[in-house]
């Protein structure tokens, strides 16, 4: 499994996020969603070829979360930390290189 | 995020990310995927306004924030208002607003915060020429509060309080068109757009950045929960919307109508390829269907004759 | 106090509070018009007209819009005023939690105006009393000059502790009367109150921010408890921005309670602004025959001044609360406060609450000679005849 692309950003939140309260409920440090691994919703996880993958972007293109990016070879990584599953990319990816899968878990 | 540079090269949208993961919205959700949009097209010197929505949601409960730009929560029928006010309030502190380099203000509400409890806050906004944009997220009923119709749910969809049954209670109205509200206000651009175009999308939002004034775009932006609909098939299904012609995406601008490339390339298909991959419409007789049909078609040929295509 | 020569104008109490609001340099207003509120954004329109300020102003199409509008220029970073009356104020309902929860520092002048139906223009206080819950400090009016420093005061103490404050006026008897106002020159306002030093903005565009996200139950009950406590906080605020007002102005306002002859007197009269001023006047005469009798004029309604409440009611034997209001199902609003603020606190002055001149109705120096003979009749029996009495009650 890749390393998520939002380390950094996790590290962030992480040191920045502090307990004190502000008031008017202001939340300070943006991006901070990072912290919730929605990953633990998927039932359905998307299995990639990457000999099929013609790199067309589409699964990068159309994913809700973002939990899919591109690494310097302008292949998508799949963030599993975040994907829920929603099989959005594998329905749009035109040359089948993206499957669901029941998860083991 | 990091991004590497091979692929800023390549794409064809904004590489940047000011959308983070790890939030609650649910599997498929186009709005998620729309709001993704929006800030990759504008980045962070934005002002983003969001009402009573499923939004409020996807944007992180206290002390998270899925956005990397300015959020202000308001409520749900207040958008066009607050974006009013931080509009003149930025040019009373001297920001330059809209335009190259300009601050953003985004309205970024649903269809039930726009087309209903949200409509005389906007046509506030729209009347008043505050340079911002509004956009109105379609997902064609209150979602957030549990799938409850709205003006914008489409004739014989299936909502909580629409359920069909016995007396074939079902949306008998046909959906509102906000858009075609907004234009009778003369506003300088107005706009439809799909999350399954995301350049298209993009294009749009850039103009709604240029041109002085107010800007509007109706985005259609499915939803598998309301629409028990696969949740795979959010992008399937608004692509579909356009080629049915259900949903054409066009544009107003100057006080032209334009019809743009996805809604021109073929006739359009049957409704019924629209209907099909969703639940909310299994409820609808074969007439059902024709009703639906022959307003699709009569909306469909009033827009070609305004934008004077086609013959 | 500063030696100043101050603008000396005859103004009606909402041009008093167009001119504040165009000395205390806002940057926005957004309003809607409504009776007998509209000639406060009128001026305010005819000095951006004139190009005596550079108010952005937001002419919006409702009164919801209106502090929507404002509540949204007050994020931004703004210094952002409204007003309203009556129906409006109500309208505006929902928003005005929105103010105080997102801690904006707003000022409104609320014109004190009756609630339809039957429809009346008229003064009445139970508009601006019935928003009592929404988190807004109340500051009460009883003259044209009050209202002018009541504005400049009232951006001073709601940006000091980050809580929008309502400015209330009386419908017409204030309103549209003409009265001699001193104004401050303009360095000197400046002086006072400096621009806003604001809580957050949304215009650091390198680290932004969300404003009033859903909090969970583990979190929402803090944030009640902290504008709880922004209301505690304000009443020593208010105490010493009254008391600058006083020493750089000449006139005090260091008192959240302003009071007359208490120390030597059998009952007070408390009520909240103009009705106060009838009643001053009528002490004087009352005093000069021989009653023993003083008033206490409640200035700041929230935060409600308890403490001074407990030590005049530890000094005099009763109190007569008048109520240009009126809790249905209970009593004025005012005497309800006021009993309450002293229950367990061993001072047991007789109180009696007179409902006084609903929708306008006058209210006179001989209503209030004839109060202060029930009064005393009560003080002198011991024996309360009813707790609440409809003074005007046509039979």
């Amino acid at each position: 499994m890749a390393e998520s692309p939002f380390k950094a950003d996790i590290e962030r939140v992480e040191r920045e996020y502090s307990e004190k309260m502000t008031p008017g409920a202001i939340a300070r440090i943006p991006g901070s969603s990072v912290i919730n691994k929605t990953g633990s919703w998927r039932v359905f996880m998307p299995e990639f070829n990457r000999d099929k993958c013609v790199r067309c972007y589409l699964c990068y293109i159309y994913c809700p979360e973002p939990a899919i990016y591109l690494d310097e070879e302008n292949y998508p990584v799949f963030d599993y930390n975040y994907c829920k599953g929603c099989g959005i990319c594998a329905n749009e990816c035109p040359t089948n290189a993206i499957v669901m899968v029941r998860e083991a878990k | 995020m990091e991004i590497p540079e091979s692929v800023k090269k390549r794409l064809t949208l904004p590489a940047e990310e000011h959308f983070y993961a790890g939030h609650t919205a649910c599997q498929g959700c186009g709005a998620s995927l729309g709001l993704r949009y929006v800030l990759k097209a504008y980045g962070r010197k934005t002002i983003v306004v969001i009402p009573a929505c499923c939004s409020t949601i996807i944007a992180g409960a206290w002390p998270y924030n899925t956005l990397d730009a300015n959020l202000f929560h308001t409520a749900f029928e207040t958008t066009g208002a607050v974006m009013s006010g931080i509009e003149a309030a930025l040019k009373a502190m001297g920001y330059k607003v809209k335009g190259e380099d300009g601050v953003m203000v985004v309205g970024w509400a649903g269809d039930g915060g726009t087309a209903d409890i949200g409509l005389q806050a906007l046509s506030g906004f729209l009347e008043r020429g505050h340079d911002a944009v509004y956009i109105m997220y379609d997902n064609e009923a209150y979602m957030n509060t549990g799938i409850q119709r709205s003006g914008s749910t489409p004739y014989g969809a299936w909502t909580t309080n629409t359920p069909g049954g016995k007396r074939h209670f079902l949306e008998k109205r046909h959906k509102k068109k906000v858009i075609d509200i907004v234009i009778a206000h003369e506003v300088p651009y107005a706009a439809t757009a799909s999350v399954a175009y995301p350049e298209d999308f993009i294009r749009k939002l850039r103009k709604a950045k240029e041109i002085p004034g107010p800007s509007f775009i109706q985005l259609f932006s499915p939803c598998p929960t309301g629409w028990r609909s696969p949740t795979d098939k959010s992008i399937e299904i608004a692509r579909l919307a356009v080629q049915t012609a259900y949903f054409p995406l066009f544009e107003y601008e100057n006080g032209k109508y334009r019809i743009n490339m996805p809604s021109t390339r073929k006739e359009p298909k049957p409704i019924e390829e629209f209907l099909k991959l969703q639940g909310r419409f299994k409820y609808m007789t074969k007439e059902d269907v024709e009703i639906l049909q022959r307003w699709v078609n009569h909306e469909w040929e009033k827009l070609k004759k305004l934008a004077g295509v086609f013959g | 106090m500063v030696e100043y020569k101050p603008i000396r104008k005859v103004v009606s109490g909402n041009y008093a509070a167009a001119y504040a609001v165009k000395h205390a340099r806002v940057q926005v207003v957004a309003a809607y018009p409504i009776t007998p509120q509209t000639s406060i954004i009128e001026k305010i329109a005819e000095f951006i007209a004139n190009g005596e300020t550079d108010i952005q102003y937001v002419p919006v199409e409702s009164e919801h819009s209106a502090m929507a509008a404002t509540i949204g220029a007050s994020a931004t970073g703004a210094r952002a005023f409204t007003a309203t009356a009556a129906q409006g104020l109500a309208l505006m309902h929902e928003m005005l939690h929105w103010a105080s929860g997102a801690r904006l520092p707003i000022v409104m002048v609320d014109v004190n105006r009756a609630m339809a139906p039957p429809w009346s223009v008229w003064d009445d206080q139970t508009d601006s009393l019935a928003q009592r819950d929404t988190g807004w400090m109340q500051f009460y009016a009883e003259n044209n000059q009050e209202v002018y420093d009541g504005v400049l005061m009232a951006f001073k103490v709601a940006e000091t502790v980050n809580v929008p404050v309502m400015v209330v006026e009386s419908a017409f008897i204030l309103s549209h009367t003409y009265d001699v106002v001193e104004m401050i020159p303009q360095e000197l306002v400046d002086e006072f109150l400096p621009p806003r030093k604001p809580l957050y903005t949304l215009t650091d565009f390198d680290n932004p921010i969300s404003v009033g996200a859903l909090a969970t139950p583990a979190d929402y009950y803090e944030f009640r408890y902290k504008l709880a406590k922004a209301h505690e906080d304000a009443k020593k605020v208010i105490k010493e921005v009254g008391k600058e007002f006083g020493e750089r102005f000449g006139r005090d306002y260091s008192d959240m309670i302003e009071k007359g002859h208490v120390d030597d007197a059998d009952f007070v009269f408390m009520g909240l602004g103009s009705l106060m001023g009838t009643v001053k006047e009528a002490v004087d005469l009352l005093r000069s025959e021989g009653y023993k009798v003083g008033y206490a004029k409640v200035r700041w309604f929230r935060p409600f001044p308890r403490e001074e409440l407990l030590e005049i009611a530890e000094k005099v034997k009763g109190i007569a609360v008048l109520d240009r209001n009126f809790s249905f199902g209970q009593e004025g609003i005012l005497f309800n406060e006021a009993k309450g603020a002293l229950y367990g606190t061993g001072a047991r002055p007789i109180m009696k609450n007179y409902i006084v001149g609903l929708g306008g109705r006058d209210f006179t120096v001989r209503d209030v000679r004839a109060i202060a003979e029930n009064m005393k009749e009560i003080i002198e029996s011991g024996k309360l005849d009813r707790e609440v009495e409809w003074f005007h009650l046509k039979r």
